[in-house]
């Protein structure tokens, strides 16, 4: 008894500086604005993508494991997964939702990098951020300017998720990445079920595990 | 605004197979799986027939136009049918009296047409007057006239009856249609298709492979993409929650 007493002491002496230190910090540390936060990611991405370009799958699996760790995190998937299903979402037990988002996780960032691999040199533009103070919901809206095109608007839909802004939706030239899908997951549903569009998400990524060398090359 | 006999007798033919296309495939399918696509058998089939065709056609062409021509010679090209669409952009804007950037429209051709060489340089843009992306279709939607459903066309493509009811108009607002002679109007009117379809390559090649349901994912772009234009951008989007609490109301502005 005595002992077990002392280490929850010693235990205490350690973790409380810590916690009111980590608490203190929490408080005082104001989220990244969303279009900050954005823009520093896109950065980064532009400047990897001049020095790295996507040219074989070599270079596809490491942008892959790139995205993972400096992209990704800024993500919402699950509330992306959630939108893509649509209704059926509710009926979903937590390992159906868990799954789904693993897949659909997957095929976006997958569609993302190949994405990557047709950038030409096109300049990045920032619109103004409209937020009010307090707002949970923000637009962030970004365009590539392409010679001889109209503008492409890119814009991302972000929420406050503790003390970070996550996206949960990219609406390219208008339509969504994520809720244009809602149609053919509903299909999916509707003839055979959660688990029939889990499996048909999961075999769509197996074959898609490595890209076709010579898409980067030609059309 | 006259139509050839023959012309008319074409229109009449294709809305007459059109119909009975849907006719029959209304009574073929139950169960529509959007609510805004009642002929969804027909227009399956239309699709399928349609994307076998720019397979085999649009996009072979399209592809050979885009590794020939050197990237500031496609710049140019694309420039200048950009810049011809620029008069139907100013007549819509005008129609939905929106009066500035109707203006801007109309200087924006008469900048390049001149100082560009033709409209192959667009030095509108550069010196900020932005391009706008307008057609009858959306003017139709801003006078409040209802999009009904959605049909795919040969050769056009899929649109809601809107849409589809705006593409005379929009024929008849574009400068290519009074290129004097038949073969050099549908030359410039074909090179413009070729064109546009280059400029979607790099779209193409992304998505490629990744599509579970072709149509149906092209079906939904297309209602978000329209609602995105009508809107000029700024769209009411409202996101759903499906977690059991409801709708949880919040939108992006």
């Amino acid at each position: 008894m005595m002992h077990r007493s002392m280490v929850w002491r010693w235990l205490g002496i350690v973790l409380l500086p810590i916690l009111i230190f980590g608490w203190g910090t929490a408080v005082r540390a104001e989220p990244k604005a969303p279009d900050v936060l954005v823009k520093e990611i896109a950065d980064e991405v532009i400047e990897r993508l001049k020095q790295k370009p996507i040219q074989s799958d070599e270079d596809m699996n490491e942008w892959l494991v790139y995205v993972e760790e400096r992209v990704l995190p800024h993500f919402n998937f699950e509330r992306m997964t959630m939108l893509a299903v649509g209704p059926a979402w509710r009926q979903a037990t937590p390992e159906q939702r868990k799954r789904l988002t693993e897949e659909f996780k997957t095929l976006l960032v997958r569609t993302y990098a190949s994405a990557l691999r047709e950038y030409r040199n096109e300049k990045l533009e920032f619109r103004p951020l409209r937020m009010a103070p307090g707002d949970k919901t923000v637009r962030v809206s970004s365009y590539f300017i392409r010679p001889g095109g109209e503008p492409i608007s890119v814009d991302y839909m972000m929420e406050l998720r503790g003390d970070s802004w996550k996206v949960f939706d990219v609406v390219v030239a208008g339509v969504s990445l994520v809720t244009s899908y809602r149609s053919t997951f509903g299909q999916e549903i509707q003839a055979k079920g959660i688990d029939g569009l889990i499996q048909m998400l999961a075999q769509k990524n197996a074959r898609g595990e490595t890209l076709p060398a010579d898409a980067a090359t030609q059309g | 605004m006259s139509m050839k006999g023959s012309e008319v007798y074409k229109y009449k033919k294709t809305i007459a197979v059109l119909a009975t296309g849907m006719v029959l495939s209304g009574c073929a399918t139950s169960q529509p799986s959007h609510p805004k696509d009642p002929f969804e058998g027909f227009n399956r089939a239309m699709f399928q027939i349609n994307d076998a065709l720019d397979t085999v056609v649009l996009r072979p062409a399209a592809v050979v136009y885009d590794n020939v021509l050197p990237s500031p010679a496609k710049t140019g090209v694309s420039n200048f049918f950009s810049n011809l669409g620029d008069l139907r952009n100013a007549a819509n804007n005008l129609l939905q009296g929106k009066v500035e950037a109707a203006f801007g429209d109309l200087f924006r051709f008469a900048l390049n047409s001149t100082w560009g060489l033709l409209g192959v340089l667009d030095i509108a843009s550069e010196a900020g007057i932005p391009k706008h992306n307008e057609d009858f279709g959306q003017t139709l939607a801003v006078w409040g006239v209802g999009d009904g459903p959605y049909l795919v066309l040969p050769l056009l493509g899929g649109r809601n009856i809107r849409d589809t009811a705006a593409l005379p108009v929009d024929y008849y607002s574009h400068p290519t249609t009074y290129v004097e002679g038949d073969a050099a109007k549908y030359s410039f009117k074909a090179a413009e298709i070729v064109v546009k379809r280059a400029e979607l390559l790099p779209a193409d090649r992304a998505i490629e492979g990744r599509m579970i349901d072709k149509y149906a994912y092209m079906r939904d772009a297309y209602f978000q993409r329209r609602n995105y234009l009508i809107h000029d951008g700024n769209p009411p989007i409202e996101y759903e929650d499906f977690n059991g609490n409801g709708i949880d109301g919040d939108s992006g502005r």
